[in-house]
């Protein structure tokens, strides 16, 4: 006996599983269909590998910015991941039960704090200190890189803890018996059967940095021409489009969408080494 | 100091592994103490710029009372979980209690969930412009943030909620139906209740996202300061306020004052996500 609320009720939730279809789909045809027609208009070649990103004269060439995101995305790397790893390794293996439970909850709350506060902190606090030690302006691609370092930990910290976590104990306790000290047992067995899960993490927070707007565009400086050390100031991909959007007009309009669609083209490429390396982790 | 001298001795002859522990120890130090700088300044930077009329009703350019954009954080925060959580609950339901092992469409379900959770907040911000905000024609008002905002935290409440489903025991389901229960029926009268805690946890989450989110709104709800009269109007949550403030450069005071209300605001959400879901590890 089949009642009907059943099969009802089973469509709807039928749907609903398809609405995150739906957002997808609709997410790609309306960035691309938006950004599209103007690459096709300045010409690929020139959109892509154009040095000069005038609006007002007509060069729409986001070359420094793609190069400004990758430049502010490894500076991030560079600094978040070896403090994310070795601050897991810390929570996983050395830290006692009792400060676990005060310092787990702290690197959560690392990734609670909206972009903007740490935009904030950025402005107030790293820009005035670079400053300081290095002169100029502050905003540049080390601060960007600083900043972003410390946004993306949490992130880091929380995937590469839950895979270092997941070795066998039966590993650290191998290394042990063998005279091993306890840092050459984490570092030497357990970190590397951790590897592919900590890469994972990696993967996650080039994407959390690379997609960063508003700290960065805080922080950066935003000249759109290639940063010419580490010092000077850069704009990416994300801060283009914060910043132009709100006054942007036709073609200067659609070059933004399609700065996004570059954007967006990226994460895919990352979500997609993000999933293959999860789906290696498994089996 | 005979423990210190203890752990000391320890590493006589392993100068490599001390060193190790140093770092280890040193990363750890550096990430709370970020946190605790980056709250610390605020806060006591903050505190004392907290005034009352900052929380008037009306906001005026003298007075930049942060009370509409709180109101507006409020309704958004509402109407965006009211729209996310039965679509994401019923999805999650469909995954887990509905769908065949193996099933494409539950796997082209999740592969599209894990791409939305990885698009940047503005690209969101980007689509919802030209979606909701130009081809539906709502123009830059509640209403197009609210939708934009569903759809970036639809993947939060799905994955969350089907972990929690995924942890409620079989024998529940077999119970369920040993006594004669539909499907429906075990779903919302067993399984449902059962994993609360952990969806409600995840439903806390996406609150602290959609508090914290500032790129997906700028260009959907519009940096109005007012509450708007109904949901077609304009109007600014608090983190847009506090961008907005601090791009218009005269404001750092109240820019601070706003910064506290927002962290208290986070730290809040996340200490209530984290009370929820130690209740369900106990259980």
């Amino acid at each position: 006996m089949r009642q009907p609320k059943e099969s009802l009720m089973r469509v709807v939730f039928l749907f609903c599983a398809c609405t995150s279809i739906l957002a997808v789909v609709l997410i790609c045809i309306f960035l691309f269909a938006g950004g599209l027609p103007a690459m096709q208009e300045i010409g690929i070649g020139n959109f892509l590998l154009g040095l000069r990103w005038k609006p007002t004269n007509g060069l729409y060439g986001i070359f420094p910015m793609i190069v400004g995101s990758l430049y502010v995305t490894a500076g991030a790397i560079l600094i978040g991941v070896p403090t994310g790893v070795l601050c897991a390794v810390f929570l996983a293996r050395f830290c006692p039960a009792r400060l676990y439970r005060i310092l787990k909850p702290v690197t959560e709350l690392l990734a609670g704090i909206p972009s903007v506060v740490y935009g904030f902190f950025g402005l107030v606090i790293i820009v005035p200190m670079m400053q300081r030690i290095f002169g100029g302006g502050g905003k540049s691609v080390l601060t960007a890189s600083l900043l972003l370092g410390i946004m993306i930990l949490p992130t880091i910290i929380g995937v590469s803890e839950s895979a270092i976590r997941a070795v066998p104990e039966s590993y650290y306790e191998g290394a042990l018996a063998l005279g091993a000290t306890h840092e050459r047992s984490v570092f030497c067995a357990v970190l590397p059967a951790a590897r592919s899960g900590i890469l994972a993490g990696v993967v996650l927070g080039v994407g959390r940095a690379i997609g960063e707007a508003m700290a960065v565009s805080m922080v950066a400086g935003n000249q759109p021409v290639i940063p010419e050390s580490l010092l000077s100031g850069v704009r990416t991909l994300t801060a283009n489009v914060v910043l132009e959007m709100g006054y942007a007009q036709d073609l200067h309009r659609e070059a933004l969408i399609a700065t996004a669609v570059v954007l967006f083209v990226f994460i895919l490429l990352i979500n997609i080494s993000f999933s293959l390396l999860k789906r290696r982790d498994e089996t | 100091m005979k423990p210190l001298r203890r752990t000391l001795l320890k590493y006589r002859g392993h100068p490599g592994s001390f060193a190790v522990m140093l770092l280890v120890l040193l990363s750890a130090v550096l990430t709370v103490g970020v946190l605790f700088s980056l709250l610390g300044y605020i806060l006591i930077r903050g505190i004392p710029q907290l005034t009352p009329s900052l929380f008037s009703l009306t906001y005026t350019t003298e007075n930049v009372s942060m009370l509409p954009a709180i109101l507006n954080t409020v309704t958004m925060t509402a109407l965006s979980l009211l729209l996310a959580v039965p679509l994401g609950v019923g999805s999650a339901i469909y995954l887990v209690e509905y769908a065949k092992r193996g099933n494409r469409l539950v796997e082209l379900v999740r592969l599209t969930a894990e791409t939305l959770s990885g698009i940047p907040s503005i690209v969101y911000g980007l689509f919802g412009y030209l979606f909701f905000v130009i081809a539906c024609k709502m123009g830059n008002s509640l209403l197009s943030g609210i939708l934009t905002l569903t759809i970036m935290i639809l993947p939060l409440i799905m994955r969350t909620t089907e972990e929690a489903l995924k942890s409620v025991p079989d024998a529940y389901r077999e119970g369920s139906f040993g006594l004669g229960a539909g499907r429906l029926r075990t779903v919302f009268c067993i399984v449902l209740p059962s994993a609360a805690p952990g969806i409600l946890a995840g439903v806390i989450l996406g609150i602290g996202r959609i508090v914290g989110e500032t790129a997906a709104l700028i260009y959907t709800s519009g940096t109005v300061a007012g509450v708007p009269k109904s949901l077609m109007g304009s109007g600014r949550t608090l983190a847009v306020h506090m961008y907005a403030l601090l791009s218009e450069g005269f404001y750092t005071e109240q820019a601070y004052a706003t910064a506290v209300v927002l962290l208290v605001m986070v730290v809040g959400i996340n200490t209530l996500s984290a009370m929820v879901a130690k209740r369900v590890s106990v259980r």
